[in-house]
């Protein structure tokens, strides 16, 4: 479970984050949703520690993420996997050298043992036969997987996904949801989700927190967004459908 | 089952990893470089010195001291600075801007030390190796050069060479190689680090890294020159 306790963070004086409190469940798909440069990805970073908020507490199971302890910060971060919105995959390592790259720095596995974990991971998301290739030569959708791979290779406890289908077509963004949501079941790992996607809200979404303008303007299940009793919330749902 | 880094296996390797990128990689154009530096060195040097009151050996003296004492390490570091300061800025510029480093830091690793330590040991070991190289090929070239056009045998400009050598100007020489191998790394790795933006910013960042250490090299130059000599 991760609390956000009022979370605010500014950039040169603009309000980007305005004192969000939150919870996000185990083994839940908790989602963060909203607009484009509403704040979603700010908050993500924030609570990954990759920005420093300027007030609020981010606890992981009652640790505070402290931004000035480096090593309680890293102890943290062993227990964090995160899918970014690029990918990010090392674009001059291999598939097999970017999803064994965590384990080879982080624990004592043979070569042997790092090569099954890697087989193991790759086969979870449905990626096989593919270790030799390089980023440059993957699709989107298989750069996703990959990416996916990599942060699931140590045992992690809290998976973060920016945007995971942006990019990608429609099917493989379903596949890429229901991934997600079969590695957040096996595992029971709290998974956060960023997203403006209606269709992953209505599929795999356990709980919604909605952004507006950098606040939390709703929280809710999937059951209640169907009828929400908010205005902008409405705004954002009836945009993402055509029919 | 996660528990102790493996991570000096991993360091060692980087550093090897990085000693061959910046010694090998900068080969071809440290040996270009060198062998016309020494053959023009010597060539004009006898064009300025061309009396019979001097004799040809002077050369020798002049073209070597030269070269140990200033051409082969900072003309060499300058050339470098291009070479190696760019690549670096840009491939951790673009690590930075298709967020792998964020992806490292987020797995909990130390992304400065990580990326830029491996870079600036083996910039401050393999460019004194490679300014040694520089100051034989351009000896070289200065001999060829002098044998080709008939100014002075190379007896002559060996013996010449020899006159004046000292050991602490070689020593001098290395002291700039190894401050010029830190500058260029340590300059362009940070550069690249805090590249902010998309690929237009990964070009600038690389300009500014060339140019900073250039300047900074130079400014070494004299400061190392007004400590030491
Ligand atoms: N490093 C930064 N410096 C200044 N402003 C930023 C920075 N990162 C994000 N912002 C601003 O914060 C706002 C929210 O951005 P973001 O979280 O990326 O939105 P999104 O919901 O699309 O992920 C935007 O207005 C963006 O310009
Ligand atoms: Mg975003």
């Amino acid at each position: 479970m991760i609390e956000l306790k009022n979370i605010s963070k500014s950039f040169q004086g603009k309000e980007v984050l305005k004192n969000i409190s939150a919870v996000f469940e185990q083994g839940k798909i908790n989602l963060v949703i909203g607009a484009s440069g509403h704040g979603k990805s700010v908050l993500m970073r924030s609570m990954v520690g990759l920005i420093k908020v300027d007030n609020g507490d981010i606890l992981y199971d009652n640790r505070v993420l402290d931004f000035e302890n480096y090593d309680e910060l890293k102890e943290i971060r062993r227990d964090i996997g995160m899918l970014f919105q690029s990918s990010a995959l090392f674009n001059s390592a291999s598939v097999e050298e970017n999803v064994e790259f965590p384990l080879k720095m982080f624990t004592k596995m043979s070569k042997e043992e790092r090569l099954d974990r890697v087989n193991f991971c790759l086969k979870s998301v449905n990626l096989e036969n593919a270790n030799k290739k390089f980023p440059a030569e993957l699709s989107g959708g298989m750069k996703k997987r990959v990416g996916i791979a990599r942060a699931i290779a140590l045992d992690i406890k809290y998976l973060f996904c920016d945007e995971p289908n942006s990019g990608l077509d429609p099917i493989t963004s379903r596949v890429i949801d229901e991934l997600i949501l079969e590695i957040t079941n096996n595992f029971k790992i709290t998974t956060i989700i960023n997203t403006h996607d209606m269709k992953t809200v209505l599929d795999i979404g356990d709980n919604i927190i909605f952004i507006y303008k950098g606040e939390k303007w709703w929280d809710g299940t999937k059951q209640q967004i169907k009828n929400p009793d908010n205005k902008e919330l409405n705004d954002f749902i009836n945009a993402s459908f055509v029919l | 089952m996660f528990s102790k880094p493996e991570k000096t296996g991993v360091f060692i390797k980087r550093v090897f990893a990085e000693m061959v990128s910046v010694g090998i990689g900068s080969l071809p154009i440290v040996i270009i470089v060198s062998i016309f530096q020494g053959a023009v060195t010597t060539i004009q040097t006898a064009y300025q010195l061309i009396t019979p009151l001097i004799p040809k050996p002077t050369i020798g003296t002049v073209v070597s001291d030269s070269t140990i004492l200033e051409l082969a390490p900072t003309i060499t570091s300058l050339v470098l600075a291009g070479k190696i300061g760019s690549h670096i800025a840009s491939e951790i510029g673009t690590m930075r801007i298709n967020e792998e480093i964020d992806a490292l830091e987020v797995m909990g690793i130390n992304t400065s030390s990580f990326l830029g330590l491996p870079k600036i040991i083996a910039g401050m070991f393999m460019v004194p190796v490679l300014v040694i190289i520089s100051i034989f090929l351009s000896e070289l070239g200065g001999i060829v050069a002098g044998q080709l056009s008939g100014v002075l045998t190379a007896d002559q400009f060996i013996q010449g060479a020899r006159m004046t050598f000292k050991l602490f100007t070689l020593q001098f020489s290395l002291i700039k190689a190894f401050t010029y191998g830190f500058i260029i790394t340590s300059v362009s790795s940070f550069h690249g680090y805090y590249t902010q933006g998309g690929a237009l910013e990964v070009g600038e960042s690389s300009t500014k890294a060339v140019v900073y250490s250039s300047v900074l090299i130079l400014l070494s130059d004299y400061l190392l020159a007004e400590l030491l000599l």
